[in-house]
């Protein structure tokens, strides 16, 4: 374990390059979920131009990154998404995208099934149209079910099946389990954050303390499930999590929104976590140079989990679950196994929760049509 | 598919760097990525580093061990290049 603890405080101090970099390609989006993180709906007109998004493919594959992760919006609705996902594992660069499958006819996934280096991740938020269009609207488990079989038919291969632990959507996890064996796919689960349009449904459908513990034990079972170290906060509950389980933000992970601003993780797209953006001189000068991620590298302080026996395995938790639920830096984690954050958010007498900043939702409800 | 327990990490042959695998130096050491198998590893010595990068233009593992690493250090090494064989960081030639 010292070895694994001497590499963690390293990350702690930053990488030369993030590990892990997220990609909004755009804000646009045919489906309007609840929980959004990125508040997307609509395009921005100030989007980067296909010249610009491959001149940053180009500077990320120069600074060794080894694979980007693709998001929106819905990625598959930027008319040049084939060429600029080519353009990049053209270089070596891998490709992870995540999406809603609205857009995975037969066609396109027989066009994704010939792109070597990609990893597709399909939405869905339960495991039946009811529990999962409550949340990501009418016709979309319909949609997300017609592209996994168009890949499975594609001979597309192993794809991975995406779902974010809500109070409902836990509740379902052997059937989830079952529906990424039938397809062959894996199942990769995630923590529900109060961002973006999420900080308006997380107080009714984030998991309550029982859930989280249960969680806890069903992934401690199960190494195979993958959570892109979603879930280090339970790490306090015993045994850690397999991961790395440390808050990457700005230190191994960053997130590009489809403006070019970089923020410090996917789940806080807002001013305050802001530390530059692509334009003026590239990725490369604001992952190295930023003010922001300076200071996020310097050696965390424990705060209020000072006193807690288990501040080293879940580290105070999630600096986005904080900051959008209107607690502290130094508050504990508002899902905190023991229940401190709970203690800590009851304490607060008036509690301002920010909201995220740019906000591209239609103001109008969607409503999709089977293709 | 070759199962781990398969896989023997013989010394005295030639090994190199998997073509796969992209090398990116950080301040502990490298990240290591398998392009194929999609798996991160973390090489946490520069040293290490530049055993993996070398191994190739010696006509052994032992060769390259000898000529890079204190003899004392020789456990340690041949331990962490079964680990990257296994994890197909490194290949035989």
């Amino acid at each position: 374990m010292g070895a694994e603890r001497s590499l963690r405080d390293r990350f702690e101090r930053g990488l030369a390059a993030p590990i892990c970099l997220t990609w909004e390609l755009t804000y646009a989006c045919n489906l309007a979920c609840t929980h959004c993180l990125s508040s997307s709906g609509r395009r921005d007109p100030n989007e980067l131009s296909t010249g610009e998004a491959k001149a940053l493919i180009d500077e990320i594959a120069a600074m060794q990154i080894f694979y980007l992760n693709i998001g929106g919006g819905e990625p598959m609705i930027r008319r040049d998404f084939f060429e600029l996902i080519e353009h990049a594992v053209g270089q070596h660069v891998g490709v992870k995208f995540s999406t809603n499958g609205t857009r995975i006819d037969q066609a396109a996934a027989r066009r994704l099934a010939s792109i070597d280096y990609l990893d597709i991740q399909v939405s869905i938020d339960g495991v039946d149209a009811a529990t999962s269009d409550r949340i990501r609207g009418a016709g979309s488990y319909d949609s997300a079910r017609r592209a996994m079989d168009n890949l499975k038919s594609a001979d597309f291969g192993q794809f991975k099946i995406s779902v974010v632990m809500t109070r409902e959507s836990i509740e379902q996890l052997p059937e989830f389990e079952a529906l990424a064996a039938a397809y062959g796919a894996e199942l990769r689960l995630t923590r529900f954050r109060p961002s973006g349009r999420g900080v308006d449904v997380w107080q009714e459908l984030h998991p309550t303390l029982e859930q989280n513990r249960r969680l806890y034990r069903w992934l401690l079972e199960r190494p195979n499930v993958l959570t892109g170290d979603s879930f280090f906060h339970l790490s306090a509950l015993g045994e850690p999590l397999s991961g790395l389980n440390l808050c990457g933000a700005g230190r191994v992970v960053c997130l590009i929104d489809p403006v070019g601003e970089v923020y410090a993780c996917p789940f806080v797209i807002h001013e305050e976590f802001r530390a530059g953006n692509v334009r003026p001189a590239g990725f490369r000068d604001v992952w190295q140079n930023s003010e922001l991620f300076r200071v996020l590298r310097e050696p965390g302080n424990a705060g209020a989990c000072g006193s807690c026996g288990s501040y080293d395995a879940c580290r105070g938790g999630c600096m986005a679950a904080k900051f959008f639920t209107g607690l502290e830096m130094s508050d504990p984690d508002p899902e905190c196994v023991f229940g401190h954050g709970e203690t800590a958010l009851a304490a607060k007498k008036l509690t301002i929760r920010p909201t995220s900043s740019p906000d591209h939702s239609r103001k109008v409800p969607v409503a999709i049509s089977a293709r | 598919m070759t199962l781990l327990t398969d896989v023997i990490f013989d010394p005295t042959a030639p090994w190199q760097l998997n073509e796969q695998v992209s090398l990116r130096d950080e301040s502990f050491g490298a990240l290591a990525y398998h392009h194929d198998t999609r798996r991160l590893v973390f090489l946490k010595s520069r040293e290490l580093v530049d055993v993996v990068r070398r191994v190739g233009d010696f006509e052994s593992a032992d060769d390259a061990i000898d000529a890079l690493v204190p003899a004392d250090q020789r456990g340690r090494y041949l331990t962490a290049l079964t680990s990257l064989v296994r994890s197909e960081i490194l290949c035989g030639r």
